[in-house]
Parts: structure tokens; sequence; C-alpha cells
């Protein structure tokens, strides 16, 4: 009954829905990114590098003097570059989405901390940046315009897809890609755009992490928030609305256990709390599973005249 | 320009894929080095001395190897079933959980009795952690990847909380570390004065085991069979779900394993940095190798080379040891190009 009451008592915060916006932002602009990819029939494994790598190039160009709209256009570009490496191992070239993703990812995290080391050899507290600052507005809409940012792209994301002949093209990639190059389109073309573009999204969620949520880079910042993602863009069935969705449920959890923590911290040990949002992520993929509707050709490279 | 499949690979093409992907990661990532300001070749000659330019460098690469062996070996015999376990981070860690429960004192016996039960439980340890995953596949249709991927996290998470509870070690001065093993479970020295041991022959009879399991037993023809067209192989009356399943134990079973010899031959004790990684550079391990349980020592020797090397040469001149890390990877994606040009080739028009 006690925990009931706190329960309620952390639900009616003006705080707590401000920390839920905030911590959802990255799992918003990195499903939305994961999402356009699968939707073209392509599984991005690099999301997990490509985070780390748009965090530390982000923040690097901030470091150097940039301000902090060109740190994300640059995390931006880095994710874009990275996406493109992966969409040329697996689309034209048709090499394993697994394996390739995890080499991606291998990539991203490694060449960000050796680039971050390279710079900063001896930098025992990571130094800082001026980060974005929340917006001039009542309650939980005082957020930093990388939030609003992410929110606009959920629906630019879902117009696109939706209401525009290259989202067609992008669903049709990935759905039923020998119907697509009969209606004449260049399903290698699709995809890779798809990718790059969906991989940019991924820096970006990286990039509001040093830029936005904290003001410096740190190794293993990322912290499997690119695998979460994955997960959810299964959870949301690869639409783009249920991905702001499952992205805000998820981080309400986040924030729930984050406050829970501080509250029953003496008694239970904090590593309980922090498990929960990886257990939570195996629970929505087990409890969708069964009637997950996955794009057809996903996972299912495209060979003009191959079978 | 376009693929088109070769109806046979040259075995000749086969062996020569990794050195080439290897070469080309090496080339590439000299651009890398070059960008620091450090003389690219006396850098790699640094590496080398570093990895295998003396007796010790040879065994610390060695020891480095052992390990890496385990997790390639896991993630061969998972990836050639079409199961991807990224999770042989968790399932080491949970090996090595089990090898400090057993090997701390619980229980009194003699070397020769504990060592294979500390090594049983922990490889017990590492297939359960990734039965789960399996079964959720088998069963609901979870696509493993991201499951063993999060259980990593969750594994980790769990370690951290006994580490600092049940399992913490009075004597540890307050440090997140369990108490050491007994002396009843350490695996002996296989070069005195080194830090070289027994776990390796572990791991190389493993893998000569593993190698003829493959070649010469059914189970090894159903593992291939159902990794190559599970539909296929159903047809053909094989029990597909029970072939994934005993993968799944096989696969997360050898992690285990190298968790356990990390700590009985090593380390002595469970802390959270027991692994640099060994779980994710064992795809690269397993991929260099082309799957194959033989290559593996081959590719893990390589591996462990570049780690210990790197970390030599850092010492020496201004280029971050991540450097080690940068390579690895960019020799996985290098050796996925050169397996497509063995099965492959590129023909004009």
């Amino acid at each position: 009954m006690e925990l009931f009451q706190t329960i309620l008592d952390i639900l009616v915060s003006a705080a707590f829905w401000t920390a839920v916006l905030r911590i959802a932002t990255p799992y918003i602009l990195g499903t939305l990114g994961e999402l356009l990819c699968e939707r073209a029939g392509v599984l991005n494994l690099g999301i997990e590098g490509i985070m780390t790598m748009g965090a530390m190039a982000g923040w690097m160009a901030v470091y150097q003097g940039a301000d902090l709209w060109t740190g994300v256009l640059v995390a931006a570009l880095c994710g874009g570059l990275m996406g493109l490496l992966h969409a040329t191992l697996t689309v034209p070239l048709g090499l394993s989405q697994h394996v390739a993703g995890i080499g991606v990812t291998l990539l991203g995290t490694s060449l960000s901390y050796f680039v971050y080391r390279l710079v900063l050899p001896q930098a025992s507290t990571p130094p800082t940046v001026e980060p974005f600052q929340p917006l001039d507005l009542p309650g939980a809409l005082a957020q930093t315009p990388m939030t609003y940012m992410a929110l606009i792209l959920v629906a630019v994301v879902a117009y696109v897809l939706y209401r525009t002949p290259v989202g067609l093209a992008v669903r049709m990639v990935g759905e039923n890609p020998a119907a697509a190059e009969a209606q004449g389109l260049s399903v290698t073309a699709v995809r890779v755009g798809a990718v790059v573009a969906g991989s940019a999204l991924m820096a970006l969620a990286g990039a509001f992490l040093t830029l936005s949520a904290f003001n410096a880079f740190f190794f293993n910042m990322v912290n499997g928030r690119g695998w979460i993602c994955i997960a959810l863009v299964v959870f949301a069935s690869w639409r783009p609305g249920k991905a702001l969705l499952g992205a805000l449920l998820f981080a309400a959890f986040d924030a729930l256990q984050l406050r829970l923590q501080q509250v029953a911290g003496g008694v239970l040990p904090y590593q309980l709390f922090l498990m929960m949002p990886y257990l939570l992520s195996i629970l929505a993929l087990v409890l969708v599973a069964r009637r997950a509707s996955y794009p057809r050709a996903l996972m299912i490279p495209y060979r003009k005249g191959e079978r | 320009m376009r693929l088109e499949p070769r109806e046979h690979t040259p075995l000749a093409a086969r062996l020569l894929a990794p050195v080439a992907a290897v070469v080309a990661a090496l080339a590439l990532c000299a651009l890398l080095v070059a960008w620091t300001g450090a003389p690219v070749l006396r850098a790699y000659g640094l590496l080398l001395e570093g990895a295998a330019g003396s007796r010790f460098a040879l065994t610390e690469t060695l020891t480095r190897a052992t390990p890496l062996i385990l997790t390639g070996l896991a993630a061969a015999v998972a990836f050639r079933a079409k199961l991807w376990n990224i999770g042989a981070e968790g399932q080491l860690y949970m090996g090595a959980l089990a090898a400090v429960v057993l090997g701390g004192g619980m229980l009194d016996l003699p070397a020769w009795l504990l060592l294979p039960t500390v090594m049983i439980a922990g490889a017990a340890a590492g297939g359960a952690t990734l039965l789960g995953p399996a079964v959720l596949k088998v069963r609901f249709g979870v696509d493993e990847v991201v499951t063993t991927l999060l259980l990593n996290f969750i594994v980790l998470l769990l370690v951290s909380m006994l580490l600092e509870g049940a399992l913490k070690d009075p004597m540890g001065m307050g440090w997140p570390q369990s108490a050491p093993v007994v002396e009843a479970a350490e695996l002996p020295k296989l070069v005195e004065r080194t830090r070289l041991h027994t776990g390796l022959l572990v791991a190389l009879g493993l893998s000569a085991l593993l190698w003829l399991i493959d070649t010469r037993t059914i189970w090894g023809y159903e593992n291939r069979a159902v990794g190559a067209n599970p539909r296929a192989a159903a047809f053909a009356g094989m029990p597909v779900t029970r072939v994934m399943l005993r993968t799944a134990l096989l696969s997360g079973g050898l992690a285990g394993l190298a968790g356990v010899i990390e700590v009985c031959g090593l380390k002595g004790y469970l802390t959270l940095d027991l692994s640099p990684g060994f779980g994710y550079s064992g795809i690269v391990v397993a991929m260099l190798a082309q799957l194959h349980p033989v290559g593996v020592v081959g590719a893990a020797v390589f591996i462990a080379g570049i780690f210990v090397g790197a970390d030599a040469m850092s010492r020496a001149m201004p280029v971050p040891n991540y450097i080690a890390d940068v390579l690895v990877a960019t020799s996985l994606l290098c050796m996925l190009v050169a397996g497509l040009l063995t099965r492959y080739r590129l023909r004009r028009g």
C-alpha cells in the first residue's frame, strides 16, 4: 500500500514527466532510425556503434569550437557514413546483416574511443561543453530543442513513409523487392538510401546524450540503448507512431525505476533496478513476437535475377 | 559488374581469404596510425615485437588467446547452425560466477575432482544462459540476437550485485571482487614463471574434439544441415528444434568454460573487468576462421597478438591502444568481403 502511494506520488509530479520525455528522446530517435532501415528490409545491428559514433563526433565538434547545431549535423553525417558502410556490405554485396551489423558496431565504438583518446590522451575527468538548455516553457514542456526535434522527426518519418512516393518505395523494397524492381525502382538505391538516413537518425540519438542529456563523452555511455531500440521496433510493429508510444512507455518505466531506486535504495540492491529496462525489453519481445508482422523481405538480400 | 556464384571454391581461396582480409585491415588501419603522426612501419614493428618478439610476449599472447579460442568456438558452433549467439560475454561471466561459487571453498574436494566439477558447472551455467534465448526463439519466434545482447547487460548487473553483496571478498579492501578460488581449483601453470596455464590445453583439446564431432558424427552433420537449410533438414526428418537447443547448450557451455578458465587459470577471483570483451572478439575469431573449429585456434592467436602487441606499442608511441579494437573490427568487415569473393566471382555486365 505504501509502495502504491509512493508510485502515485511519483506519477503526479511534473519532474517525473519532464524526465520521461528526456529519457525517451534517444530511444525515439534510435527506434525511428532502426525502423527506417528495417522497413527497407535491412536489419541494422550497427545501431549501438553508430550511436556511440554520433555521441563522440557531435561532442568533439562542439568541443573543438563548433556551435551546438553544427555538432548535431556532424553527428548525423558520421552516422550516415557508417550507414553507407553497412549498406554497402549488406545491400549490393548481400552479406549477412547480422555479422556486418556487429562489425559496424565494433568499428563505430572502437573508432570513437580511438579518436577520443587520441585528441584527449590523459583526460581523467572528461572535459565538458555547454550543452543545449531546456526551453523556457512550463512543466514537462521545458525540454531541450533536440527533444522537440525528435518529436517533429516522428511526424516527418511517418508522413514520408505513408504519404509520399519515396515512402512507398521504401516499404515496397522491404516487402517485395522483386515487385519494386518490376515497377522500375532500383532496390539497391532505395535500400542504401533508407539505411543511410536511418543511421543518421541513430547518430542523432547518440548526439542527444552528449549535447543535451549530459555535457561530456564517457566510455560505454550508450550502454545498450541501441539494442533496446531494436526491441522497441519489434514492439512498435514497425510503425513510427507506435514507436513514439513505445519509447515513451519504456522511458516512463525507466524514470519510475530511477525514482523508486531513490526511495527503496537502502532495501534492494540498485542493480536490480538497473536490470529493469533490459528485462522489460525482453518481455516486450516475448509478448509481441507471436503476432509480429515483420517486413517480409527483412534480412533477405536481393540480387537481380536470383531467387 | 555483378556477382556470380562459384560452383566450387578452391581450398587455396578459403585459406587465403583470412590472410587477404588481415592484410587489407592492416593497410586500412595504417591510415589511422599515420594520422596520429606516428611512423607506420615502426608502429607495426613494435606491435609484432610486443606480440611475438620474446618468450614473455609469446606466452602473454597465448594466455590471451586461451579464452578467445573458447569464445571463438562458441560463436562458430552457434553460427554454423544459424543460431546468432551474441551473448558469449554474458555466458562467460555466468561460467566465472559458477567457478567462484563452487571453487571458493564450498566444495572440499581434491584437485583432480574439483577442477572437472567446476568446469562442468561453469559450462552448464553458460549453456543454461543461452538456453533461455534459444527456447524463446524456437517456442515464440523471438529473435535471439536481441535477447542474447540484452542478457549480457543483465548478467553483468547480476555479477555486480553479487560482488557487492553475497560474494564480496571480506578481505578485498572494499573492492567489488569475489574471494579467490581455493588452491585445488587452480589450473596448473604450463610454463613456469609466466602466466600461461593449462587452460590452453583444454581449449586446444576442445577445438580438436569439435572438429571430430563436426566431420565424423551424425551430430555434426545435423548441425550443418540445420544451419544450411532448416526447412530441408526438417523435411529430411531431422529434429530441428532439438538440434537448435543442443547447439545452444554447446555454444553457451564453451563460453561459460572460457569464464571458468580465466578465473581458475589466470585471475584467481572474479571482478567486473574479467573479460575485456572476449565474447564479442570471439565473433571476429569465428568469422576469420570461417567457422572452422581448428581455424579458430589460429584466428584466436592472431587476435590475441593484436591486443597484446597494441598494448606494448601504445606504451612506446602516442597511438591509443584502441587501435587494436579498430584493427579487429576492420578485420571482421574485410573478412566478410573476402569470404564473399571465395563464394562468388565478379563478372562484368
